[in-house]
């Protein structure tokens, strides 16, 4: 596939999904090329972490098409595969192993997904935990770290495949207060790194600095799309200026 | 101005006053491990008392001396294994297979059920259905008398066979269910990390559902020891047989079935206390 910075890595084209009766996504069009970094927003329900784990095949989509790093997503179980091997994804409740060590944690995919020997996986894990700088806590158990740490370790534990995209699921809104600023200054990093990222969050500050791109959405529709210059100033629908009112009001 | 604790300590000793001294005293002795230890005591030699009076009531001859030579007896000076120690010994050996097997069979039902084939689930299903809910006597007859004989197969696998089948079918729920018991995140961080299901099943899922399984499998397994006595109605030559044949021949039956039931309680007792360390040692950290 051509890799110049034009082409969409994520393609979204009509993309509907159902709960039985509920329609969780409406016809989603979405395009997100390579390293860039597009956050997505709206109320509770409202559809955004269904589409992202879409992008990964968490979920399957029920109509459309989702093409990620030019491997459709079917139900061809090796192009699935092949699609989460390049797409890491961080979770709200970060989903970390509880029997295994930090170490463990973050060597467990690269070994079996990427037959990584132990010593090379060893050898990334420590180089991606002193990234997010718990290289200290490497030989603890999941349950012995703090939550700003435990989220710190799951995005470690990602980035330890060598994803071509990252996805996080409102990574800090399990969090206590005092640890977001942690999780969020690691996302930072990484999207100066040039990352291409996919983040729903609430975190506006955050959206600010990094975001390329802000996707506003409501009901299972993408409702707007814009630059956060754009989208925070002068935003176009009557519901996203509702939303932000609301949100950005405290 | 008292605190809060005091104030209950002072309620407490107000509603105690209030008790007459013999009750309060009573009361306290009924925490005492001592008193626990006398009152179980009394109670086993009551039990024994009536057994020994039921028996003497009966004319019943006790020849407890006789029972060791049907564990080990010394021939010319050699040492050989009685009825007992054979018996089992063949039990032993059914449980040991049957253990094994069903523990491999109740997995495979388990995956099988829970996959996405519709034919896998249908037939787990249905297998699990139909052999749960009829006796284990039956089937042992079906078997025996209709399966063995087609396909040529002998008693004592016969037995393993019919039993591993009949328990498999608990084992594959309890193993199920602690499949289930995991949380759905764990799934979600296994598929998101690209592992294949049999990975994520081997790396993330069983070894925190493992320490779910023990204790109900430990019954389980209890269970299946105690419902391999049912392979003498085939004449397997197992530990309960053994017991039935020496009845035959001695006439001691009091004494033989108190000795059979005490094996099997020795074999079924130590492994609970084998799980129970195993338990803790295995122990997942949350």
């Amino acid at each position: 596939m051509n890799e110049s910075v034009t082409a969409p890595v994520i393609e979204l084209s009509g993309v509907s999904k159902f709960f039985d009766q509920f329609q969780a996504l409406r016809e989603v069009d979405m395009d997100v090329r390579l390293g860039e970094k597009v956050v997505v927003c709206g109320p509770s329900g409202s559809g955004k972490s269904t589409m992202i784990r879409c992008i990964n095949r968490l979920e399957s989509h029920d109509q459309g098409r989702i093409v990620v790093d030019g491997i459709e997503l079917t139900h061809d179980m090796g192009n699935i595969l092949a699609v989460r091997r390049e797409v890491g994804m961080v979770f709200q409740q970060f989903n970390l192993f509880p029997h295994l060590t930090v170490l463990e944690n973050c060597t467990l995919a690269p070994m079996r997904a990427r037959k990584l020997s132990r010593e090379e996986a060893n050898r990334v894990a420590m180089e991606y935990l002193e990234r997010v700088q718990i290289p200290d806590q490497a030989n603890k158990y999941p349950a012995q770290l703090s939550g700003g740490q435990q989220q710190r370790v799951a995005i470690a534990r990602s980035l330890c495949m060598k994803p071509r995209i990252m996805l996080f699921d409102e990574p800090t809104s399990a969090l206590d207060p005092e640890m977001i600023k942690e999780v969020l200054d690691v996302m930072v990093e990484l999207a100066k790194e040039g990352m291409t990222m996919v983040v729903v969050t609430h975190e506006m500050g955050f959206a600010k600095t990094v975001a390329d791109k802000m996707v506003f959405m409501d009901h299972g529709e993408i409702v707007e799309v814009a630059p956060p210059q754009t989208f925070f100033n002068d935003p176009q629908s009557d519901r996203t200026k509702q939303f932000l009112s609301q949100i950005l009001s405290h | 101005m008292a605190d809060a604790g005091t104030s209950t300590a002072l309620a407490q000793r107000g509603r105690n006053a209030k008790k007459p001294p013999l009750l309060l005293l009573w009361e306290r002795s009924q925490r005492s491990p001592w008193v626990a230890s006398v009152q179980f005591a009394a109670f086993a030699a009551l039990l024994l008392w009536l057994a020994m009076l039921g028996a003497e009531q009966m004319g019943y001859l006790w020849q407890w001396y006789n029972i060791p030579q049907h564990f080990f007896r010394e021939v010319d000076g050699e040492w050989i294994m009685g009825p007992l120690v054979k018996g089992l010994l063949v039990t032993l050996q059914i449980a040991a297979w049957c253990i094994i097997l069903t523990l491999a069979a109740g997995l495979v039902t388990a995956l099988l059920r829970m996959s996405d084939s519709l034919t896998g689930s249908a037939l787990a299903t249905g297998y699990l259905e139909l052999v749960r809910n009829t006796p284990l006597l039956v089937q042992l007859y079906l078997f025996y008398f209709v399966i063995s004989p087609i396909l040529g197969v002998d008693r004592f696998w016969t037995g393993i066979i019919c039993l591993t089948f009949y328990e498999a079918t608990f084992v594959a729920e309890i193993i199920r269910a602690g499949i289930i018991s995991v949380d759905r995140g764990q799934w979600e961080a296994a598929d998101a990390g690209g592992l294949t299901r049999r990975d994520a099943y081997r790396y993330v899922i069983l070894p925190q559902a493992v320490p779910l399984m023990l204790p109900p499998l430990t019954g389980q397994i209890i269970n299946l020891i105690k419902h391999s006595a049912i392979v003498s109605v085939i004449a397997v030559t197992d530990l309960t047989t053994e017991g039935r044949n020496l009845i035959a021949d001695t006439f001691m039956s009091f004494e033989v079935w108190f000795t059979v039931a005490g094996v099997y309680l020795v074999m079924t007792v130590s492994l609970s206390f084998f799980v129970t360390w195993l338990e803790h040692k295995i122990k997942v950290r949350t």
